[in-house]
């Protein structure tokens, strides 16, 4: 039986998708076949940072009108084994899916697959809720903003009410995926620290990604920076996957890195 | 440093007014939650009943429901008699 995990945050752009990439490579990478499905009808993009925009035939709502079987619209990663993508629907209205529709495709998916990420529309409209709904687990994508840490506490507040393991008497089980940290600002009182979002939000932390140039690198190419293993990004989301897996792995990136004299010196970038 | 954080001390840093402005909201909101979807407008209601023998206003009236739903407490201020 696959587990179900959402990739979520209320708020728009503060890395759902780049997240979910990050996090299905990071699982497929473990050895364990993952499905990444794009929720965002309408305003697909995992295809794009997936590096796969040019292979998409079918998609999800095309697979639930039946139009086309899942193993027509399924595109197979071309770096990672065991990995699959399925597109959102570009050009179809918001309403194209329904829970029964999305719940007879997952459950078709949990027949093969160890894991199904779901990576989640912004808002906390009809989009948001389907691609929670089913949930065993949630990634909450925050970032160290006001408006953000809000609206993440919303989406946790509609983890708890209307998802389906909520529904049953059951909890969806939460992880708070920090993204976007900036330890030099935190470090100047100009950003809200790691413990100050915990306890906010009340929930594990699962990792802390720091803001990197390495994000916009691997999204301009189509490469899920995870791949970028030298990359502090990449080397965050490892650990994140590493600690999701039940690793016990020490949170890095939290503090200003001190530059040595050479790379003083010489500019360069670590 | 250690003259640099005095100083720094004196003077509360933007994150830490986000934290507290995100404490006291999210801690509003919650509560907004688990609260039942009738009782704004029985709020209301109770108010509008309290108000026509006794002048009250809005501040003045305060309901809790605990979570079980099996006290009702209400409590209303009443004006000072002048």
């Amino acid at each position: 039986m696959a587990e179900i995990i959402v990739v979520t945050s209320g708020k728009g752009g503060v890395g759902k998708t780049t997240s979910s990439a990050a996090i299905g490579t990071g699982l497929a990478l473990k050895g364990f076949k993952t499905v990444l499905i794009d929720f965002d009808v309408g305003l697909r993009n995992l295809d794009l940072i997936m590096g796969c925009e040019r292979r998409v035939v079918y998609d999800f709502v095309n697979v639930i009108n039946k139009e086309a079987t899942l193993n027509q619209a399924l595109i197979r990663d071309k770096r990672t084994e065991n990995l699959y993508i399925l597109p959102a629907s570009q050009t179809r209205d918001k309403d194209a899916l329904s829970v029964e529709g999305v719940e007879t495709v997952l459950n078709e998916l949990a027949e093969s697959f160890d894991y199904i990420v779901c990576d989640s529309p912004a808002g906390i409209e009809k989009g948001a809720q389907l691609a929670l709904y089913f949930a065993d687990t949630a990634i909450v994508v925050t970032n160290p903003e006001v408006s953000s840490v809000r609206d993440s506490d919303r989406i946790l507040g509609v983890l708890q009410s209307k998802s389906r393991k909520a529904e049953q008497g059951g909890t969806v089980k939460e992880h708070l995926l920090l993204t976007r940290y900036n330890p030099a600002r935190v470090d100047a009182g100009e950003m809200l620290s790691v413990e100050d979002v915990k306890e906010i939000l009340a929930i594990p932390l699962l990792g802390v990604v720091p803001e990197s140039e390495a994000v916009l690198k691997a999204s301009n190419q189509g490469v899920p920076v995870i791949l970028d293993a030298d990359s502090d990004a990449g080397k965050a989301y490892d650990d994140a996957i590493a600690r999701f897996l039940g690793e016990d792995r020490e949170h890095r990136f939290l503090n200003v890195e001190r530059k040595g004299f050479l790379s003083r010196v010489f500019g360069r970038k670590g | 440093m250690g003259i640099l954080n005095y100083f720094r001390s004196n003077k509360q840093t933007s994150a830490s007014v986000a934290k507290e402005r995100l404490q006291v909201l999210v801690a509003y909101e919650r509560n907004q939650r688990t609260q039942p979807d009738y009782l704004p407008q029985m709020q209301q209601e109770i108010l509008a009943v309290i108000a026509k023998y006794v002048d009250v206003s809005t501040e003045d009236i305060q309901i809790n429901l605990d979570e079980d739903c099996s006290i009702l407490e209400l409590n209303v201020t009443l004006p000072e008699k002048g």
